[in-house]
């Protein structure tokens, strides 16, 4: 119990007032009458439920943080989750994971620190560096796109679309063999041990290459260093930077240029870019400049809605449910497309559109969803 | 290398690849000891964890048997095998595990002979490859 007195205590649940707006606003709350974040707190503070970590309840929660944004009292109850994840992993309360838990098993593989083959990818047209002042931290795109050949296969382009994007604007990254997955499903699904590992191995690797700035496509991986790794090792010396930012100070020194391009797209705010970082404003303006119109869906910026699963645990009923009423809201402004920056994002949504009963074959066909970084790409002016 | 014996995890399924291993049984065809058999109702049940998971756990290489195409006793069981290895060929490739530790094979219930062959050849090549990358990095 003292581990979960000091739970409390990290995340301001004490000031918790019972008010209930964190479950009101809940996305998984309004459709699994079971679930309830304020219950969840509750019962930790008043020590009703002794055996709170072998509750099966916390891993349905998506981590979205739209309950800390409207929580009157600020309390974290987002961080609250982790934590108790954490201890539920010690206790043995473990959640049911996408395909079979192939994601984590190769987060723990990395872990191990075995030489790796990760730059496949790289083909002879672009160019990168071993040390320089700007490192392109690529995340798990590549081996998401090949886990989940069929539904989200463009996101084995993603860090290729990036690089070329950067070196449009004359700047070579630095990438690396040595780096691993950052750790973000393994903390969130309360391994914590493995994912200290990840840590020191990416944060050495970023060292060693003598970089000023990171930049990040992935949000997950930014809010991971941003946050998590902070939070470990205190403040780096390094700057994060999230690939849309970048972009926008590279346009506004006019070393980059677009292709206008006239088609409809709607922009989906993925929790992690959004709520966890507030990054909000740049892939907006981002649209803007690349010449595509944007239509906000009804749910956007602080209020979006969430794509369903967290760390690929708990895929149940409830998220096909939150990702059909995303995809019907995205469908509904009339746009062709629907862009987000989450590769995680980018898997869901298009599960969802691959199931064969989840709408039907003429509503699937009014929407795609992308990933933002290869849209970008495409709209690139050669030579620019 | 001469005293290296690799670990092979061998998912058979139920069908043709299970009952060739048992006819390679019966028929006295003589092969290594290597592979730990584990029979499943159809190779496309194999999911990519599952071999992620044996090369976690140390498995030298993983071989994936099934009907041959186009007498899956699912109708096409065995195609969703193929589309999977290839991914996870290429997933293992990039994990540094190396691709060619993982074999898809089609072996009918009349193939002793060839499950038999197949294993003998595939401990051949496990041997001149060395021990799983995994086995030796502890973390």
């Amino acid at each position: 119990m003292s581990e979960i007195k000091k739970l409390i205590d990290e995340t301001g649940a004490f000031d918790c007032v019972e008010c209930g707006k964190c479950t009101s606003v809940c996305p998984v709350a309004k459709v699994d009458t079971k679930f309830a974040p304020r219950l969840i707190v509750v019962k930790a503070l008043e020590g009703v439920d002794t055996n709170l970590a072998q509750e099966k309840e916390m891993w349905s929660c998506t981590t979205c943080e739209i309950c800390n944004k409207m929580c009157p009292y600020k309390v974290d109850f987002t961080g609250f989750i982790q934590g108790l994840r954490s201890q539920a992993h010690d206790a043995g309360n473990f959640p049911v994971l996408s395909q079979a838990g192939a994601v984590q098993t190769m987060q723990r593989i990395m872990a191990r620190g075995s030489k790796q083959n990760r730059l496949g990818w790289l083909t002879p047209d672009l160019r990168v560096k071993e040390k320089g002042d700007v490192f392109f931290f690529t995340g798990c795109a590549v081996q998401l796109g090949t886990i989940y050949y069929d539904r989200a296969v463009e996101l084995r382009q993603t860090p290729a679309s990036i690089v070329k994007i950067l070196n449009s604007a004359g700047i070579e990254p630095v990438v690396s063999n040595d780096e691993v997955c950052c750790g973000h499903d393994l903390i969130w699904t309360g391994e914590e041990d493995l994912f200290i590992k990840l840590m020191d191995r990416n944060v050495e690797t970023i060292k060693r290459s003598g970089a000023k700035t990171v930049v990040f496509s992935c949000p997950e991986c930014m809010r991971t260093f941003e946050v998590d790794y902070q939070e470990f090792l205190g403040d780096f010396d390094f700057e994060l930077k999230h690939i849309s930012e970048y972009i926008m100070e590279l346009v506004g020194e006019g070393k980059m240029h677009f292709n206008k391009g006239d088609s409809k797209v709607t922009y989906h705010d993925s929790c992690r870019l959004g709520r966890h970082l507030g990054i909000y404003d740049s892939p907006r303006e981002l649209l803007d400049e690349i010449g595509l119109e944007l239509v906000e869906m009804p749910n956007s910026r602080e209020k979006s809605a969430c794509c369903g699963v967290n760390a690929f645990a708990n895929c149940s009923e409830i998220s096909k449910k939150l990702q059909h009423d995303r995809i019907v809201e995205a469908i509904e402004t009339g746009a062709q497309a629907m862009l987000t920056f989450c590769p995680k994002c980018v898997v869901h949504f298009n599960c969802l559109l691959n199931s064969p009963k989840s709408m039907t074959e003429n509503e699937k066909l009014k929407i795609v969803v992308r990933e933002f970084g290869n849209a970008i790409a495409e709209r690139l002016q050669e030579g620019g | 290398m001469s005293d290296f014996e690799p670990k092979i995890v061998a998912f058979c399924c139920n069908w043709c690849s299970y009952a060739g291993a048992d006819l390679a049984g019966v028929s006295r065809f003589q092969y290594p000891p290597n592979a730990r058999i584990v029979r499943v109702m159809c190779s496309g049940r194999v999911e990519p964890q599952f071999i992620l998971r044996a090369f976690e756990l140390g498995a030298d290489g993983v071989l994936v048997a099934g009907c041959h195409i186009g007498d899956c006793h699912y109708v096409s069981g065995n195609e969703k095998a193929q589309k999977k290895i290839e991914a996870t060929k290429d997933l293992i490739d990039q994990l540094g595990i190396g691709s060619t530790r993982l074999r898809l094979e089609w072996i009918s219930a009349s193939e002793g002979s060839k499950f038999a062959e197949t294993m003998k050849d595939f401990i051949e090549h496990l041997k001149g490859l060395g021990p799983n990358p995994l086995r030796e990095a502890s973390g």
